[in-house]
């Protein structure tokens, strides 16, 4: 029993020192009945945001405030066996046996939660500090504009006095004094936070707005918001069309050309999608057997693997089935439709039926602010560099190189290319590889944003295709427009009626443009009949 | 002198062609009913319940197929979407399905059970008319058709064709499908219509029913293969095959190719619709999932397996299939979808002219 006491002092001395005095009749009033009294007790002990009051706040937030007769204490220690004065910080002796815990209902949790908040905006560490400020953003009331002063003259970092400048502001539209009020529209109206309209839409209203230079710079106010939140959401979709319409790009480059060179549509397309991502998965998993320290940099390892896999895939279809079929192009279609259906198959009984994990690199996750309520995350800004790089080289493979002059010969024709000496055999081979590495590469782009299962080619493989038929085959330029055109368009009506309108919306325009054109935007110009 | 309609169609097929249909008819029209109706469940020869339902499906495939090598057999035009108009029938026929369940639902209301669910207090104005069975008949006629041809004037208008019509059909079955999905679409969503009750009045899953419309598909394969063998022997087939063998040239004669294409096409996606219409009371379920791409490009290697334009041969092919997937998916389901891929690869490379070019093979080298 004497060695218990000991332990106590011993462990009690140090939070002994730590604690000075509080006003006891404050603390006192923590435990008191009313909900009211607990509040302004709260925000009265809040104002100076000493670490005591830290301390006794904290302990109320995590119900370890405990009340018995007229002593209000903390309980801690290991085993919450150390009873701690609230006031004084001194070890209560002997440990109150009956206690009861202080009563917290939501209002009044909701005024502890913003105390800690802006209490923690004293914090020296500047994370806490930039978490306590997003925290009051938005919900910080009329009592908290003295401590948000206080934290705005002493903060230093851009970042978090932005956020405190808008919680000051929005504490001080429930100011009494409208020369305040009005300040605080001002710096709203300038506010990048899409909740600023929220806050002063009520100023519109004479019930809740008594002063009318005040109404009339809310109304200014929310116009200026409301231009600001249009445009952020047109260049919003815009992105996330550009990114849409690379990943369609990556998937319907290799069709276009296979299309191109060989008048056959490669129904496993979106299988070689499947291959890529799941070398992808592969190499993942074997950075992180051998090589924890540079699990980070796998995807760059991945692209080259991905590219060869898939094209020596794509190869190998090309010459023991597709070759075979030449001439018959609707058979072919057949039989590449066979085969996607053997790769998914082999894809499930070798990786599982269940998607498998890729994760982001930590580099590609997260994202950047443009403006208001306009993050473009970086794995999405990678995958649009990532296709202007593979598009980079596909041109430069198609114009300046030997392989892309045969290739573009057999594409214009075929038998004349052949009589004046091009292999087309082998350009056949070579041009279905090349169109499945591309696919790899779409494959790799593909599994840092969605699934990587077996399925997953065949979310694409109907979207490319569009691309294709739009664009024409035979110049980069009809898949380059038609992927980028359909992916802004389609987020453009995805976010104006639904994805599934969206779709069939595209589905005619494209059946009307080749209306119009039926060889696609960017056919090849020539004077054959049937091509 | 024109020889008279009756004869012409007598010779639209060899006394051998006459003989094979009368014996299809003795069986599925009254040997199979009459043993799943009158031969008690005991005894060796009763044909049972599962026997006859999985045969009418697979005659209503087989419908499918007949259309399918309408067009691509004899018209050189691959569709990858027939299941769209497949399944429009099927959709067109399961609302007079739903209407006829009445107050009988899990939610004893005079809407279906879907609507209930999804707090729909009337019918949308698009079911009026389905309780009608006369104006329901008219419904799975008229819709696939009127879809068909709308679709296939603006793709043949602008000669698309080939691979490119083929994608371009896909898209529009992948898009249906998506648009059957929505709840809101009014179709059930993903489930579809299913739970069906009576037909005009009578018990669906009674054996009498379930006979009754096996005989039906049957009459109606028969029907649609002497309609097919009709059209393709006429000039209006003959033209057609011109079109698929050399559409320019075709063109260059005087002829017209868009309203040839565009005949068929239509007679083609209504036939489906009508197999559809007789597909989904027998199989008691119709959703979404029958407009899906794979779907729609399996009809085609039925046609493919059984001999691309012959007419025949699609029915054997439909047949040969969907007994071994009926057989494989529940022996092995694991390696159903190795075969079926293998089936492609290998029916393209190795039989292109399928089952029946295989025995017409055999039968030469015999001769010879």
């Amino acid at each position: 029993m004497k060695l218990f006491f000991l332990a106590l002092l011993l462990f009690g001395l140090p939070a002994t020192n730590a604690l000075a005095a509080l006003d006891p009749a404050l603390v006192k009033q923590l435990a008191a009945e009313e909900s009211d009294d607990k509040i302004s007790a709260i925000q009265q002990l809040s104002a100076d945001a000493s670490p005591e009051a830290v301390k006794v706040l904290k302990a109320m937030a995590e119900d370890a405030l405990l009340v018995t007769g007229e002593t209000v204490f903390i309980l801690e220690g290991e085993d919450g066996n150390l009873a701690l004065d609230a006031a004084t910080g001194k070890l209560v002796v002997p440990a109150p046996k009956t206690y009861e815990s202080i009563t917290v209902n939501n209002r009044v949790r909701s005024t502890l939660t913003n105390a800690l908040a802006a209490m923690r905006l004293f914090d020296p560490d500047r994370a806490v500090r930039l978490v306590a400020a997003t925290e009051l953003q938005s919900n910080a009331g009329i009592e908290m504009v003295p401590i948000l002063a206080r934290a705005l003259a002493k903060e230093a970092d851009a970042e978090i006095l932005t956020l405190l400048k808008q919680a000051h502001a929005q504490a001080n539209l429930a100011n009494p004094d409208a020369a305040a009020r009005l300040a605080a529209v001002d710096v709203l109206a300038k506010s990048t936070s899409p909740a600023s309209r929220g806050l002063l839409l009520p100023l519109l209203e004479p019930a809740n707005e008594p002063d009318v230079k005040v109404r009339e710079a809310a109304g200014q106010a929310i116009k200026a918001i409301e231009s600001r939140l249009v445009l952020g959401e047109i260049l919003g979709q815009i992105f996330s069309g550009l990114s849409l319409g690379s990943i369609l790009l990556l998937a319907a480059l290799g069709l276009a050309i296979i299309y191109g060179v060989m008048g056959v549509i490669n129904m496993a397309h979106g299988e070689l999608l499947m291959v890529g991502a799941y070398a992808t998965y592969f190499i993942q998993t074997l950075f992180r057997a051998t090589l924890p320290d540079y699990v980070d940099w796998y995807l760059l390892a991945a692209i080259p693997v991905a590219f060869l896999v898939a094209a020596l895939v794509g190869m190998l279809l090309e010459r023991t089935v597709i070759r075979h079929l030449y001439g018959r192009p609707l058979e072919t279609l057949l039989a590449t439709w066979g085969l996607s259906l053997i790769l998914i198959q082999a894809a499930r009984m070798l990786f599982g039926a269940q998607n498998v994990a890729v994760a982001n690199p930590v580099w590609m996750s997260g994202g950047v602010e443009i403006m208001a309520g306009l993050v473009l995350p970086w794995n999405r800004i990678v995958i649009i560099g990532f296709t202007l790089f593979v598009l980079t080289l596909v041109w430069v493979l198609m114009q300046k190189t030997r392989l892309g002059l045969f290739v573009r010969a057999v594409t214009q024709n075929r038998a004349m290319a052949g009589c004046v000496g091009v292999p087309t055999a082998r350009v056949d081979t070579l041009a279905f590889g090349l169109g499945a590495g591309i696919a790899g590469l779409g494959g790799v782009a593909l599994s840092q944003i969605a699934n990587v299962g077996p399925d997953m080619g065949q979310g694409y493989i109907v979207d490319s295709f569009l691309v294709v038929v739009l664009g024409g085959v035979g110049q980069l330029a009809g898949a380059v427009w038609a992927a980028l055109g359909l992916g802004v368009v389609t987020k453009f009506l995805e976010g104006w009626s639904g994805a599934v309108i969206a779709k069939i919306v595209v589905l005619v325009i494209v059946i009307l443009v080749i209306q119009k054109r039926p060889q696609g935007l960017f056919a090849l110009k020539g004077r054959s009949v049937d091509n | 002198m024109r020889t008279p309609f009756t004869l012409r169609f007598l010779a639209a097929m060899p006394r051998s062609g006459w003989i094979a249909m009368g014996l299809f008819a003795a069986i599925t029209l009254v040997l199979m009913p009459a043993l799943h109706l009158f031969v008690p469940e005991s005894h060796p020869l009763h044909v049972s319940n599962y026997v006859i339902t999985l045969g009418g499906k697979i005659m209503c495939y087989a419908i499918v197929a007949v259309a399918m090598d309408l067009v691509w057999g004899y018209g050189g035009i691959l569709s990858l979407g027939h299941g769209v108009f497949f399944a429009l029938g099927g959709y067109a026929f399961g609302m007079y399905l739903m209407r006829e369940i009445g107050t009988d639902g899990s939610y004893q209301s005079h809407l279906p059970d879907f609507m209930v669910f999804l707090d729909w207090k009337e019918l949308p104005w698009y079911w009026a008319g389905s309780d009608s069975f006369l104006l329901t008949l008219l419904l799975v006629l008229a819709v696939p058709s009127l879809v068909a041809y709308v679709f296939g004037y603006f793709a043949f208008r602008s000669r698309i064709k080939g691979v490119y019509f083929a994608i371009i059909t896909q898209a529009l079955t992948f898009a249906a499908m998506l648009l059957f999905f929505r709840n809101e679409t009014g179709f059930g969503g993903n489930n579809g219509f299913t739970d069906f009750k009576r037909i005009l009045g009578y018990d669906i899953t009674s054996p009498e029913m379930r006979a009754t419309l096996f005989a039906l598909s049957a009459l109606v394969l028969m029907l649609t293969l002497l309609v097919g063998r009709y059209l393709v022997i006429s000039k209006f087939g003959r033209i057609l095959a011109a079109i698929r063998d050399a559409e320019s040239r075709v063109m260059f004669i005087g002829y017209n190719p868009l309203h040839y294409k565009l005949l068929i096409w239509t007679v083609s996606a209504m036939l489906c619709g009508i197999a559809g219409a007789l597909y989904v009371p027998q199989v008691g379920i119709i959703n979404p999932g029958e407009m899906s791409p794979a779907n729609s490009i399996e009809i085609a290697i039925w046609v493919a397996v059984g001999g691309r334009g012959t007419l025949i041969g699609p029915v054997i092919g439909a047949g040969l299939v969907n007994a071994f997937k009926s057989y494989f998916t529940v022996a092995f389901p694991e390696y159903w979808l190795f075969f079926l891929g293998a089936l492609f690869v290998g029916v393209t490379l190795w039989l292109p002219e399928g089952v029946v070019g295989l025995w017409k093979r055999i039968k030469a080298r015999g001769k010879a």
